[in-house]
């Protein structure tokens, strides 16, 4: 529209000139995230010579490799709902719960460093803590004879992992989820309270049908972020536990599966169930966003 | 009632928090039978493959951050100024990363540039620290560029460019001496934040098979008991610090005169 070129160019040659800014970025990005994964899934439906094939898509379903599927789809749901729970909790708390003003800053600056503690460093502080001589498992059976293994829980299993990840997720949800309580406006909870709602109907009535797309939309969000978590389950568990992330690592490391293109399905079918997760996100964002404003 | 249910949560939360970063800084100071002691850092910090790793870490940190401002402030400013419309798109394909699961992307390279590949970037070690560096790019993409574009949508980058064209500037001028300075609290945060990723990242490190710090904890919380803990320890003063950092930056920001 605008006129801020130098030259008295004719308008023709602007355009190809404007394209070129993004040229670097649009390379770059080309190169090494959308061709690599590409490669992964056209590899996916190849058969070692080239060809279509849906064997390999078929291979993924053989007992063990839908273990696998399965055990971190489910660790990733229960740490995303868990996550979801107690980082709404945490935040309504700080939002609405009368709590000291000044807890609020230094509780979003924790929440920040909190969901980048991630990976191996992560595993190393739960270890210390719930793992056979960690402070807290020797803290309960030396002062309560509580013995956490004989009460069937072990760092190493589901339940170790979920605990583990809800080290940044619960964080992740409170940085979330704290811009759209603040969204709530004081006059829905004034209005309904004159028209004679208690403070749980405004909850149920109100609130929550206003929040529910955020709370599905984190929900979501939590989910792929659980499940493409690679690091903190291999210093956790070394390869002890079957889970999808650490199939994939040890494949593409040495072939476990005696069939490399079974590796690029395995890879296809966790962009599949992020690419799910977050198209939910995304969908469900949009909604809500209609209503924060 | 509601004030205790409210005080409930934040102290179940605050234990939760705190236990781990108790238990790994107990345990980190135990190595030495019956009482507390630093041994297990000085047996990190003497390490020559903590150096090694730990100084390659921040080489990769810092020529992400390089790249990364080099290829994210043109094309945002870019984009803002001349082509709008493509916002929404670039703006998707910078949230990718946070889809596609790092593991991914890295089996993608290993099998896209291998030495039988026409850019067989993992034929040789340059090659491979370079690819590793464009894999970090990646996955610091939706952080940086995320933090630059609310930068430049603070200021008014049409008037700025148009003034800086009418006194002869020409576009490196404009980028490198108008618009970065303008935006450097955003770009800091960014790279602060790139920093923290890359400091400590294991999968792509470890598969492309770089000497780097994620994969030498890794190694060595596989084989020792108290000086991961003090690795723990370390790795989260390093994060404390970036994001420490970024807070430090952007209340600089707002105190500072415009003039930058």
């Amino acid at each position: 529209m605008s006129s801020a070129h130098t030259g008295a160019r004719p308008p023709a040659r602007r355009l190809p000139l404007h394209w070129l800014g993004v040229l670097p970025f649009a390379a770059f990005v080309f190169l090494f995230l959308i061709l690599p994964t590409m490669k992964i899934v056209v590899g996916a439906f190849q058969t070692p010579e080239g060809s279509f094939t849906f064997d390999n898509v078929i291979g993924l379903f053989t007992p063990s490799i839908l273990s696998a599927y399965w055990i971190s789809i489910k660790i990733s749901i229960a740490s995303a709902l868990l996550g979801c729970l107690i980082g709404f909790a945490i935040a309504s708390a700080v939002v609405f719960g009368g709590l000291p003003k000044w807890i609020r800053g230094p509780l979003l600056t924790f929440s920040g460093v909190a969901s980048n503690f991630a990976g191996v460093p992560l595993a190393f502080a739960f270890l210390a803590t719930l793992g056979p001589v960690g402070i807290l498992t020797v803290f309960l059976r030396s002062n309560f004879g509580l013995d956490l293994r004989l009460l069937g829980f072990n760092l190493l299993s589901f339940w170790g992992l979920t605990v583990t990840y809800l080290f940044f997720q619960i964080p992740l949800m409170i940085l979330i989820i704290t811009p759209a309580l603040d969204g709530l406006k004081r006059e829905w909870r004034e209005a309904a309270e004159i028209l004679g709602a208690t403070g749980l109907q405004y909850w149920r009535m109100v609130a929550f049908p206003i929040l529910l797309p955020s709370l599905l939309g984190t929900l979501a969000l939590l989910f792929a972020n659980a499940f493409g978590a690679v690091a903190t389950a291999i210093a956790l568990t070394g390869s002890s536990l079957s889970i999808v992330p650490i199939l994939l690592f040890a494949q593409i490391r040495g072939d476990v599966l005696g069939n490399p293109h079974l590796g690029y399905a395995l890879a296809f079918g966790m962009i599949v169930v992020t690419g799910i997760a977050n198209a939910i996100y995304i969908w469900l964002r949009a909604r809500s966003e209609r209503w924060l404003k | 009632m509601k004030k205790i249910w409210a005080w409930g949560a934040l102290i179940f939360g605050l234990l939760y928090f705190t236990l781990p970063l108790i238990g790994m800084t107990n345990f980190s100071l135990k190595m030495r039978r019956g009482e507390y002691s630093f041994d297990a850092y000085a047996k990190v910090f003497s390490d020559p493959r903590f150096q090694e790793t730990f100084t390659y870490s921040i080489m990769q940190a810092l020529f992400t951050i390089a790249f990364g401002v080099l290829l994210v402030v043109p094309t945002a400013y870019w984009v803002r100024l001349k082509l709008p419309g493509l916002r929404p798109y670039i703006e998707f394909i910078t949230l990718l990363p946070l889809v596609i699961p790092a593991i991914v992307i890295v089996f993608g390279y290993i099998r896209l540039y291998n030495t039988s590949s026409w850019l067989p970037l993992t034929g040789s070690i340059a090659g491979t620290n370079v690819l590793l560096m464009f894999g970090y790019a990646i996955l610091a993409l939706p952080y940086m560029y995320r933090a630059v574009d609310t930068g430049l949508r603070t200021i008014d980058i049409a008037t700025l460019t148009e003034a800086a064209q009418s006194l002869g500037a020409g576009w490196a001028t404009i980028l490198g001496r108008i618009i970065l300075p303008n935006v450097l609290v955003a770009v800091l945060s960014g790279a602060f934040l790139t920093f923290a990723i890359v400091i400590g990242e294991f999968t792509m490190a470890a598969l492309l098979n770089r000497p780097a710090f994620g994969p030498y904890m890794q190694l060595l919380g596989a084989n020792r008991a108290y000086e991961p803990a003090a690795l723990a320890v370390i790795a989260f003063g390093i994060t404390w610090g970036c994001l420490g950092l970024i807070q430090l930056v952007s209340r600089f920001q707002k105190s500072a005169p415009p003039k930058a």
